[in-house]
Order: C-alpha cells, then structure tokens, then sequence
C-alpha cells in the first residue's frame, strides 16, 4: 500500500492527480505575499489564514513527489483541505463584500485540494463490497459538501445580497429555528396531498389500464381522453379543484391525481403488451385463462414499465401538490410558505423549503427505487 | 414397448387436405396446401423443409396456435382446440422462453400451476423431470444465469411436467452449437425411447432428421406441401455412431433430394 501501489493506478490518472497537486503547490505560494481581505494583512502575516496555504502546499508536494504511504497521504489531504476550509469559512464569515485575491487564491487551492482528494480516492483498489459501496457513498456526499461550502465562501466573499441567493449558513439556521413550521408545511403538503394524490392516482390507473386492456372500447375511448387530461396546464386546473374541493388538502391531491394518472396508465398499458409472442403462445398451450395469462406472465413483464411510472410520478406528485398551493391554501404547506415568504423577502425560508421538498423528493424517488430492485431483480437493466 | 411395424398402431393426429391461407396486404400467402399425414402413437416425426416451406406452421396448426383454413385435422381424435385445452401435448419453441423473473424450478412448475396441481405434485413432477433432463441442483438458478444449452433442457422438462403423450418440438435446438446440440439429441432419444411418447420435431438440419425420426416429412415451400414422406427403417435405439453407417446416409441422401427438388434458385 506505500508508494509502490500508485504505480498500479492509470499513468493518465497519476498524469491528472500530479498535475492537479502542482497546481495547488503553485496557487499556495501566489497567495502568501497578497492580501486577503480589504484593508487586512497578508496571507502569511494573517494568524487566522497563514496555516491553510502551508498545509495545502505540503499535501500537495508530498502527493506530487509520490512520497510516503499513499493512503495515509490521501487522508491527510483531505484533513488539511477540512482544516484550511475551517479558516477560510471562519475568516470570511467577519468580511462580508472585502475578499481579495490572497483569499481566492486560497478558495482556488481549496477546489483544486477537494477535487485531487476524490480523484485519489476514486484511484483506491480496495476489494472488498463493503468497502467499495462505502467509496461509493463518500464521493457524492463529499461533492456534495464541497459544493456548500463554495457557495458559503463565494457568497458572503463577493458581498452577494442575501434576497439574491443566501449563504447555506442562513438557510441553515433558519431551518433549524423554524422546525415546527418546517414540519407542519411537511405534513400537509407531503403527508397528505402529496402520498395520498400519489396512491389514488397511480392506484386508479393502474385499475383503468388493465380495464382498458381488456375492453377495447376503452382503448379508444379513454386512452385519447386521459392524453387530454395530461395535457391540461396545472396552473388552470389548480384553481378549479380548489373551487371544486375547498382550501384544504383534498384539492391539491386532486392536481396531484390528475398529474400522475396518465403517465401510469400508459405505461402500464405498453407494460401489459410488452409479453412477446412467444411468452404468450407458451401460455396458450396450457390452455391459461386470462387471469392466469395476465398474473403469470403479463404483469411481471409490466413491471419495469409500471416501476417507471412510479419514479416518473413522484417528483411529478411533489412539484404537482407545491404549485397547486399557490392558488388557495389554508396557512400551512410547503407552496403556500414559499409563495408568501418571497413576498416578505424572507428567501432564507424559500431556501429552506426549497430544502424540505429536495429531500422529501430524493427520500420518495430512492424508497421506489429501491422496491423496484427488490421486484424486478430479473431485468437486464437491474440484474447487470 | 417398440413396435417395428406400427401396423396396428393408433392414430394420434390425422391430417387431410389440410390448407392454410394468411390474408395480408399483398394478397393471400398459401402456407400450406393439400396437406395429408398421418402420425401415429410412438412415432418420431421430423418436419424438415427449407424456410418459408410451412414446417412451424404445421406444427402450430396441430397444437391450435394457428387455425388451418380448409380440411381436417384431428390430434387425439379430436380438434385440436380440444386437445390444447385438454393439456394433450407439450411445446417446446424455438428459444426456451424461460420466464426470468422466475427460478427453473418454478419455471418447470409454471404449467402445473396453470393446471392446478397441488404443491407436492408439482414438487415431484418438477424433480423427476429436471432428473430426466440432467438439471438436478440447479433448482434454485435463475435462467439467466445458465448456459443456452440448459435453458433449453429446462424448457424440455417444462413441457415434459404436463406429461403429455405428445410432444410438438419446433426447432427447439437450432440456436445451440454443434456439440451441444449433438449432446440433446442423444439425450432426446433415451427419453423417447424410455417413455414411449409421440413426438413431432421442426428442423433444417439433415443429420438431426435422420438421426431422431421413424419417419420423416419433407416439405416445399409456395404454397407450403408434402413432397416426401421417408420411414426410416434404423433402429429405435441409436447412438451418434449411427451416422457413419451405409443405411444412415442412404436416407439422408434421399432427404437431401427431396430439399434439392424443393429449392429453386430462380428467385
């Protein structure tokens, strides 16, 4: 594992990592004699700043020249890019609008830093599943928090307006003051017009498609029908079903339904006949009546095309239930909230809702993705 | 168990100018006309013919996939809708046709299911017949973690399971290499001959007809008919040996006449 393993890697990979850790080197050392802040020291007479530029270059020449185990230098890549990230986020935090170019310069070592530190890690031969699917979650989440913590140092370093786009600082502390009216928004539009519209909707197309596959009157009739319906704006339909269903919940579970009923029934309509003839003939010589056909082989064969469905719906469902909410609430829900607090200029909030609906939405679509592995195991795109 | 005659044999399906027109939009398309034959109990039939000469769709007309146009047809003595609804014969297709979100062994059981057989009946006809095909210990195997060859096996024991007297084959080994198939052909033969059942095989390969068959039918296409009927006189129990002999050539020659006859290369 020392360095005779980065020999193992790709040359093309080494050729990027030693590219980008010079880089760094280079962008470490123009910083030191700049200032950092207006009106405020040079990087390397600043006590707050001056060990983030010596650290980084040292990481980075290390990794460059290949010296030392190489995971332990990898991981004391990543512990140096937390603790330059650490001053840089501190010392930004007291000058809101004054960074200078000794501080992006630092900002840039950083991005450079974080972006080497996944390509090395990327680069590790670990053999073990345990430790693969564990690399597998790392690189997301770490993007993930590199991507926050540039937001924060290029917002409040460039002076951005808060009403413009807020620091996840912000957005932070007012989700975490504002829980109760978080989750009561959560529960009513969620919890309520969103599963339930979710459940009737994919529920009742799933009926109305096996109805319209086995009556072909239907077929005709009420396939060009629900593609009309699917084509009705949601914007002039919301206010209808709040007229129709009243303030509350139910009318937005109505959008919701209107929204995800088609995209189920044609899926599971093309799903029912996607048994080839040969499937079929098989279940003809047993002399299978229709429900045998239609349990035995046709619904398993419709079940990649309804699973699709169900991922294509639950964002649908989501944005479906936030937007049917701007034309009629009670005070609770997570459109109403948003609609009224970009009024009062409150975007921390919006940000902060923005953050419930991304994360109820990513949670929704991974639970139905996850059931479809479970159920169609046997598919090419599933099985791998 | 062998009869060498087959003189006092029972009917199994009985044919007579028989004919079969699809209506498509370029006009009618005779694939078969003025079919006559006759299979009897214990027979091995082999179709062979080149593509476009009606051999699947025969096939299909006797297991009521298809519905002939003009003439008779009775499987059993009776239509042959009375038949597949009677569960009388077993299909093997051309690929095996294995549903994937299903093990073998429930693959295997999947007729039985159909015909409502209780569980421990299932349990051992889908045990005997997944023996009878060399698939013990792959039970619990998806098909698409088996080789084709297997696949194929598994979809032999699934129509073996109904146990059926007849077995309709349409080119169930066509898609599998030369060793292989040469493997499933001898083993084919051990379990007809240990069973006794009626079976009537698809194919374009020579050898494979000569091989399997008591009596083999060689088709023309446009419109698809009967221009050889060859009873083999080779005995019942062969091994690949067989091929080599004076007798086994002398009917695949004749075969291969009867497909020379029926090509015609003006088109």
């Amino acid at each position: 594992m020392s360095g005779a393993s980065l020999t193992l890697t790709g040359q093309g990979a080494a050729g990027v990592g030693r590219t980008l850790a010079w880089a760094i080197v280079a962008l470490a050392l123009i910083s030191l004699p700049q200032t950092a802040f207006t009106d405020g020291p040079t990087v390397i007479a600043s006590a707050d700043l001056m060990l983030s530029p010596i650290l980084l270059g040292g990481a980075a020449i290390l990794l460059a020249l290949g010296v030392g185990p190489r995971r332990l230098v990898d991981l004391a890549l990543l512990a140096v890019s937390v603790v330059a990230a650490i001053q840089l986020l501190r010392a930004v935090g007291t000058n809101f609008s004054k960074a200078e170019s000794g501080f992006w310069s630092l900002v840039g070592a950083l991005w450079l830093a974080s972006w080497l530190f996944v390509e090395r890690l990327s680069g590790w031969d670990v053999t073990s599943l345990a430790a693969k699917r564990a690399i597998g979650i790392l690189i997301p989440a770490l993007f993930g928090v590199w991507v926050l913590v540039l937001w924060q140092l290029l917002v409040i370093g460039l002076g951005v307006s808060p009403v413009l786009l807020p620091p996840p600082s912000a957005i932070g502390a007012r989700f975490a003051s504002s829980l109760p009216t978080l989750w009561a928004d959560f529960q009513q539009t969620f919890l309520k017009a969103v599963l339930i519209g979710y459940a009737v909707g994919c529920g009742s197309a799933f009926i109305v498609a096996i109805l319209v596959d086995k009556v072909d009157f239907l077929r005709r009739g009420l396939l060009p029908i629900g593609n009309l319906v699917s084509a009705l704006p949601i914007v002039g339909v919301a206010p209808i079903m709040v007229m129709w269903f009243g303030f509350d919940w139910p009318s937005k579970a109505a959008v919701v339904i209107i929204m995800t009923f088609f995209p189920m029934l044609v899926n599971t309509v093309a799903g029912l006949a996607s048994a080839d003839r040969m499937q079929r003939d098989l279940m003809t010589t047993y002399a299978a009546d229709y429900w045998q056909t239609l349990f035995k082989l046709r619904l398993p064969m419709a079940l990649p095309f309804i699973f699709n469905a169900l991922k294509i719906n639950s964002t649908l469902a989501l944005i479906g239930a936030i937007v049917a909410e701007f034309f009629g609430t009670p005070i609770v829900g997570m459109g109403f909230r948003i609609s009224t607090e970009v009024g009062r200029m409150n975007v921390d909030m919006v940000w902060a809702e923005i953050a419930v609906a991304a994360l109820a939405g990513s949670v929704f679509y991974g639970l139905v993705t996850l059931l479809e592995r479970v159920f169609t195991f046997w598919h090419p795109s599933v099985r791998g | 168990m062998a009869r060498e005659d087959g003189a006092n044999a029972r009917s199994v399906i009985d044919i007579r100018d028989l004919s079969l027109t699809f209506e498509t939009n370029d006009g009618p398309v005779h694939a078969l006309s003025n079919i006559d034959l006759n299979i009897e109990e214990g027979d091995f039939v082999s179709f062979i013919g080149p593509s476009g000469c009606g051999k699947t769709t025969l096939l299909r007309v006797i297991a009521d996939l298809e519905k002939p146009t003009g003439g008779h047809i009775s499987v059993n003595g009776v239509s042959p809708e009375e038949a597949r609804l009677a569960r009388a014969y077993g299909y093997v297709f051309q690929s095996a046709a294995l549903y994937p979100w299903r093990t073998i062994a429930n693959n295997v059981a999947l007729p039985l299911e159909i015909m409502g057989l209780s569980s421990e009946e299932r349990a051992e006809r889908v045990k005997r017949n997944m023996e009878l095909v060399n698939l013990s210990g792959f039970e619990r195997k998806y098909p698409w973690q088996l080789s084709g060859g297997m696949q194929q096996r598994a979809s032999i024991a699934r129509a073996l399971a109904v146990e059926p007297d007849l077995l309709l084959m349409d080119e169930p080994f066509g898609a599998l290499d030369e060793i292989v198939r040469d493997h499933l052909n001898e083993q084919l033969l051990q379990l007809w001959a240990k069973t006794n059942k009626t079976v009537v095989f698809v194919t374009h390969s020579i050898p494979e007809a000569v091989f399997l068959s008591t009596k083999i039918v060689v088709l023309f296409p446009r419109p698809g008919r009967i221009y050889d009927v060859i009873e083999s006189d080779l005995p019942r129990d062969r091994t690949l040996d067989i091929r080599e002999t004076p007798e086994f050539l002398k009917i695949a020659h004749r075969v291969r006449d009867g497909l020379r006859a029926g090509h015609s290369y003006d088109d």
